[in-house]
């Protein structure tokens, strides 16, 4: 092999120019080629993550349907879930209607590692089932590894509906 | 008739050329040293075949939308002939690539086999446990049943916790702002193209390079790694003690290999696939997300971890144990090779492997969890008459102490067990704790009530152990 690659650089110098070019020629179109395929897979691939869902107001209950000072759990649909989401478009959220009439929308998620957390109504407390997070009626983290208190959902009224503004899965970690 | 076949045997030689290709391959000379312990690369090969097998076959009914994957699965598993075998197959030949790769990595270690000139392989067969264990965690997902669906966020969570990129990286994990219709159909083409095409490059670079750089000889104390004389005395050593692979050496990888195949079918057939849990629906929050056993120690590690070190340990541990293996055989590519001479190397291995079994073991009891099928205590238990006793044990189930706490074996464990904690503890002890909590434990001062307070501790004090109560002043 060695000696048919120095046979084909030393013989016909004067083609030395002629091959060089045609070494960079196929080295750039075959880049070329690459970037024009690879570019808009990767695009399809990262955009996504770029892309924000719209917030959007979903009804998950009449007003009178939830007692002043009670938790419920309440669930709605994804802002604009894909057709073929299934059950996935779902999302559930534990809903507090104060005693003052104020309704705080609790998203599930344990700050910690995002498992959902479960109300325990008699004790008033959030437990989560992974490590054992556990957080008081307001969102205030009780005990264990979570970091934050459970992140808040945006909710109103309206004619008569309680109302939770759709948000982005929270992600605690570093905000 | 023989002549024949022999006639059309040199016909296909002759015109494809293969087994002169294939043979200095097939029977390149080995060291005669190289015995059982070099079986487990093969054998994780071995599992990898079945995986690919059995994941095409499987993907054929399989369906990729968020909407409709568990119900193909119900459908592979219940329905289809054959689609409980060959999921089982495919999870059992899982858990065994990711144990035979584990192996395969310590063996490789503790016999310096990384050393000059197996720099590479070490880096690709690096490569490979990497891929392997991202093959397992998104596997798991695929069973997209609520623990696939939890995984996926958890996944995200972790990532999230990353400086800068984090946010990035979660939603690209979920593949928008939360679980949905994208996310699995993300995680799929992971599984089944992205990361076994990773798979195979690196596979062929791996065995290319087994041939290149020769199979390690087996160590022996006192005979160094020269990098300037290595290659010449090893190749001396074959023309001395070299045997061909096929089939001296060979015959070894088979016959492991037929016994890795065997195990993984009858376990497949007796034990079967991992039931699939709930359906993916996001909204019931009755799910206890947990990975799969080959992953169960990191659960175990990131619930041990102290407050305060998890950001550092979820994003940097597997960064600088990433470079730490990368950095090994340039750290230490030279000098002996034998592990009876290498304390060090033999302590970190066991060090690993003690710590993963520690963290997996405490993962299997997860004593962490609270016990959410706590049931109130029964009469027996309670053995008291006394109303306030008995209110407060009402109180110690429904105010979440049982959650955490066990009484005579009932409840949880993320908590000291109550069983006798009159004996133990003073009446003040008790009420301090319990208005105040603890690091694990919500201060209860906001959530009793002083009438209920007196209930529990009435309840906690008459929590006596037997033959304490015979003899208190025997104690110290």
């Amino acid at each position: 092999m060695a000696d048919e690659t120095t046979l084909n650089n030393s013989a016909e110098p004067e083609l030395q120019p002629r091959r060089r070019f045609f070494e960079r020629l196929s080295i750039a179109l075959g880049a070329l080629a690459a970037a024009v395929v690879a570019i808009p897979s990767g695009l399809f691939l990262l955009l996504p993550a770029f892309k924000r869902a719209p917030q959007v107001w979903r009804p998950v209950g009449p007003l009178g349907s939830f007692a002043p000072g009670t938790t419920v759990r309440v669930s709605f649909d994804d802002p604009a879930p894909l057709p073929w989401a299934g059950v996935t478009a779902r999302t559930a959220a534990w809903l507090r209607h104060d005693s003052n009439g104020q309704f705080i929308a609790f998203a599930v998620n344990c700050t910690h590692l995002g498992c959902p957390v479960r109300w325990l109504e008699k004790a008033d407390l959030f437990l989560c089932p992974c490590h054992g997070g556990v957080y008081y009626a307001d969102g205030t983290v009780a005990a264990g590894p979570p970091p934050l208190p459970l992140h808040r959902y945006d909710t109103r009224v309206r004619n008569g509906m309680v109302e939770i503004l759709t948000s982005a899965l929270p992600i605690p970690g570093n905000s | 008739m023989k002549q024949v076949l022999q006639r059309i045997g040199r016909w296909v030689e002759d015109r494809n050329g293969l087994w002169r290709i294939l043979r200095p391959i097939v029977t390149h000379p080995v060291p005669r040293s190289s015995g059982w312990p070099y079986v487990f690369g093969s054998a994780t090969l071995v599992c990898f075949l079945i995986q690919v097998a059995t994941g095409i076959a499987l993907s054929t009914s399989y369906v990729t939308g968020a909407g409709q994957a568990y119900d193909s699965l119900r459908f592979i598993t219940d329905t289809s002939m054959l689609g409980r075998f060959l999921r089982g197959l495919h999870y059992f030949s899982a858990s065994g690539m990711v144990l035979l790769v584990g192996i395969h990595t310590i063996r490789v270690y503790l016999t310096g086999s990384f050393k000059f000139p197996r720099e590479m392989n070490w880096l690709t067969g690096a490569g490979l446990l990497l891929f392997t264990l991202l093959m397992g965690f998104t596997g798991q997902l695929l069973r997209w049943d609520q623990n696939g669906v939890w995984s996926a966020v958890i996944a995200a969570e972790q990532a999230g916790r990353a400086p800068l990129v984090g946010k990035w990286v979660a939603r690209f994990i979920l593949a928008g702002d939360t679980v949905g219709g994208a996310t699995l159909s993300r995680f799929y083409a992971f599984h089944v193209f992205f990361i076994p095409a990773l798979i195979f490059l690196f596979l062929a670079w791996h065995l290319y390079l087994v041939l290149h750089n020769g199979i390690s000889e087996w160590p022996r104390a006192g005979r160094l790694v020269d990098p300037k004389t290595y290659r010449q005395q090893y190749q001396e050593l074959l023309q001395k003690h070299g045997v061909p692979f096929w089939p001296d050496a060979a015959w070894r990888d088979v016959v492991f290999g037929t016994a890795v195949v065997l195990a993984i079918a009858a376990l497949a057939l007796f034990i079967g696939p991992p039931e699939l849990g709930r359906p993916p629906d996001p909204s019931i929050i009755q799910a206890y997300p947990r990975p799969d056993w080959y992953l169960l120690w990191y659960f175990g590690l990131l619930a041990l971890l102290p407050a305060g070190s998890e950001n550092y340990v979820i994003v940097y541990g597997p960064v600088l144990f990433g470079i730490l293996i990368i950095a090994l055989p340039f750290l230490s590519n030279r000098g002996e090779r034998s592990a009876s001479r290498r304390p060090w190397a033999v302590g970190i291995a066991l060090f690993t492997v003690l710590m993963i079994g520690v963290f997996w073991v405490k993962a299997i009891y997860a004593r962490w969890s609270p016990d959410f099928g706590a049931q109130p205590l029964t009469a027996a238990v309670v053995a008291s008459s006394d109303p306030e006793v008995i209110r407060g044990a009402q109180l110690f189930h429904d105010k979440g102490c049982e959650y955490c706490h066990a009484v005579a074996g009932n409840g949880g464990k993320r908590g000291p067990e109550l069983t006798d904690a009159g004996s133990r503890l003073t009446r003040d002890d008790i009420t301090w704790r319990i208005l105040n909590g603890g690091v694990n434990m919500p201060a209860f001062g906001r959530n009793l009530k002083p009438d209920e307070v007196n209930a529990l501790l009435a309840f906690l004090q008459s929590r006596v152990s037997a033959t304490r109560e015979v003899a208190p002043a025997g104690r110290p």
